[in-house]
């Protein structure tokens, strides 16, 4: 039975759920499972993970760990890696986990397989599956060195309860100072609840044909509808036009997403866009121009005017969810 | 200020990718390569800081086939000063991050620097993992994704704001130091004729394994390679207007894919 260690993350005082999938998973291969968590005031919130397939939670608890720093967190990964020799690590590769990733690895001297989408266990040995030229290609990947280290793509896999063991333990990390080169001076994060694009359920997208900067308001209208785990995402060609920032690009300039629903409102869907988005189990297009390459993907698409169309889906989203 | 920029040469972004006959890489016949994108912003972001500090120079290093000439050309075209091109067959076969990092990190260790800067990731790999490995083979600081980057009077230290989720972060880092490019770090500038024709005369120097005392050995290994499945085109949601289109598609995302 392979000895995996998650690194679960925490923001805004919660796990997250990325966190949550990478340790069922682990589990569920019938791993041998450990979590860390690191962060200030996390103690309280180990013991979820035993709900989620971890065995052991290490927690790494402490007011040097309040904001992400790449070096006091590789740190304290690495250092609770010494403790549980793993022989695979599993990190969520959100925005943290893609800084993280790479830097831990290295730190333990092991390469590491980018933003994996499927996993399979041969005893010890992992073949990944990740996808390539932003979602234009994948390819089966394996680590030589032990541990083999892996970010997984969020929403690659569901969050399944499968009980672990559960048992708690503090780990007390005293970091190498002369190490931490870098001071966070501040961290701004937008007051929205809204989930990352990477891990939302549904995202709606706004293109060229959205036409201004203030007509996202008709998208927001459709995600406060759709509910807490929706969010709006945009094409290159209205974060070119100055629209809304680039945070919310999707495509191979910007995000590679999985929702479960994608609805695209005036994109065109240029073959760079189609890419990022290829993974969505569902695709809607909604755009005027009926050779719109995006119609040729789409799952439901509606030729027609997009500030007709969504509100009144907005409004007939709320009577569904009622 | 020095400079040194690691780039790549990736396809084009409009390529359409399509694997060889073994399906263990992509098929390279007719793809137009490029500067990978986000390299672009790296060498950009080098040289307005030469140019702001008044003095320097900016090296490029890449490591790649003959091919990979033209995307230093690109870079030199744009201001940089010198490249290294890191071109050697033991490469040719299969490489990975590591072993990318550990090349780059013997050629630029040979090299004056202030700050090295790399794209985010490049547009084909998508790894997004080469800086980090870096700065930990170079022991230097690395600071990702940095959307914003001021060097202070003394030229000691550099303020970056870097993207994070759902904001920003503002980190203050000594130099020397590794930064990866995100767009909207600036705007590269486009190569001017003259710039075209200078960039064919700057220095290029070739380096192999043996001249960097490296070993090509990889981390990773790509097994086989997959095309995802082709979408089809689904259906066309019908109606007399657009509110009856919208009343329907709301339906059958409810009842028919039930997915609201």
């Amino acid at each position: 039975m392979p000895e995996i260690l998650v690194y679960a993350e925490v923001q805004k005082g919660e796990i997250k759920k990325g966190a949550f999938e990478i340790a069922s998973k682990a589990k569920a291969l019938g791993g041998q499972v450990s979590a860390c968590i690191i962060g200030k005031d996390v103690e309280g919130l180990a013991g979820q993970l035993g709900k989620f397939g971890a065995d052991k939670i290490y927690v790494v608890d402490g007011p040097e760990f309040e904001n992400y720093s790449t070096e006091p967190f590789v740190q304290a990964l690495a250092h609770v890696a010494g403790l549980v020799n793993p022989s695979i690590i599993f990190l969520s590769a959100s925005a943290q986990g893609k800084d993280l990733t790479p830097a831990v690895a290295a730190r333990l001297k092991v390469g590491s397989i980018s933003d994996c989408v499927d996993l399979t266990l041969d005893g010890d040995k992992v073949t990944a599956k990740r996808p390539m030229y932003a979602g234009k290609a994948y390819a089966m990947v394996e680590a030589n060195g032990t541990p083999q280290v892996l970010s997984i793509r969020p929403n690659s896999f569901g969050v399944e309860e499968i009980a672990g063991a559960g048992a708690v333990e503090k780990v007390d990390v005293s970091l190498d100072e002369s190490k931490i080169k870098t001071v966070v001076k501040s961290v701004e994060v937008a007051a929205s609840e809204a989930p990352d694009q990477t891990e939302a359920e549904i995202i709606v997208s706004g293109g060229r044909g959205i036409d201004g900067a203030e007509n996202f308001k008709l998208l927001e209208d459709l995600v406060r509808a759709l509910g807490p785990n929706a969010t709006i995402g945009a094409s290159r060609a209205a974060v070119d036009a100055e629209w809304i920032d680039h945070g919310y690009q999707i495509g191979q300039t910007g995000k590679t997403v999985s929702p479960n629903l994608y609805i695209a409102a005036g994109i065109s869907g240029a073959i760079q866009h189609l890419a990022g988005i290829t993974t969505s189990k569902v695709i809607v297009a909604i755009d005027k121009d009926p050779e719109a390459p995006i119609f040729s993907k789409a799952d439901y698409g509606i030729v027609g005017d997009l500030f007709e169309v969504l509100p009144k889906l907005t409004e007939e989203v709320k009577k569904i969810k009622g | 200020m020095n400079a040194v920029v690691c780039v790549k040469q990736v396809p084009d972004t409009e390529t359409l990718i399509k694997l060889n006959a073994e399906g263990t890489e992509i098929a390279t016949e007719g793809v137009k390569w490029i500067l990978n994108p986000y390299d672009e912003y790296a060498v950009e972001e080098a040289v307005q800081q030469k140019e702001k500090a008044g003095d320097g120079s900016v090296t490029l290093v890449t490591l790649g086939p003959d091919r990979a000439l033209e995307a230093l050309r690109s870079g030199l075209a744009v201001g940089a000063d010198t490249a290294v091109h890191i071109n050697d067959a033991a490469f040719a076969e299969k490489t990975d991050p590591y072993a990318t990092a550990v090349a780059l990190a013997a050629a630029v260790k040979e090299l004056e620097y202030d700050m090295i800067f790399c794209g985010k990731q490049a547009m084909e790999d998508d790894a997004g993992q080469v800086a980090s490995i870096l700065g930990e083979l170079l022991e230097l600081p690395v600071v990702t994704v940095v959307v914003k980057l001021e060097v202070s009077d003394d030229k000691k230290t550099a303020i970056v704001t870097r993207e994070i989720e759902g904001g920003h972060a503002v980190i203050e880092v000594p130099l020397p130091a590794v930064f990866t490019a995100q767009k909207g770090l600036n705007n590269p500038r486009y190569a001017s004729l003259p710039g075209i024709m200078k960039a064919k005369k700057k220095p290029v120097t070739v380096k192999t394994v043996a001249d960097l005392g490296v070993s090509a050995e990889p981390m990773t290994v790509v097994k086989s390679m997959s095309l995802p499945p082709d979408r089809q085109a689904g259906k066309m949601i019908e109606g007399d207007d657009a509110a009856a289109k919208a009343i329907a598609l709301a339906k059958a995302l409810h009842e028919e894919a039930k997915i609201i």
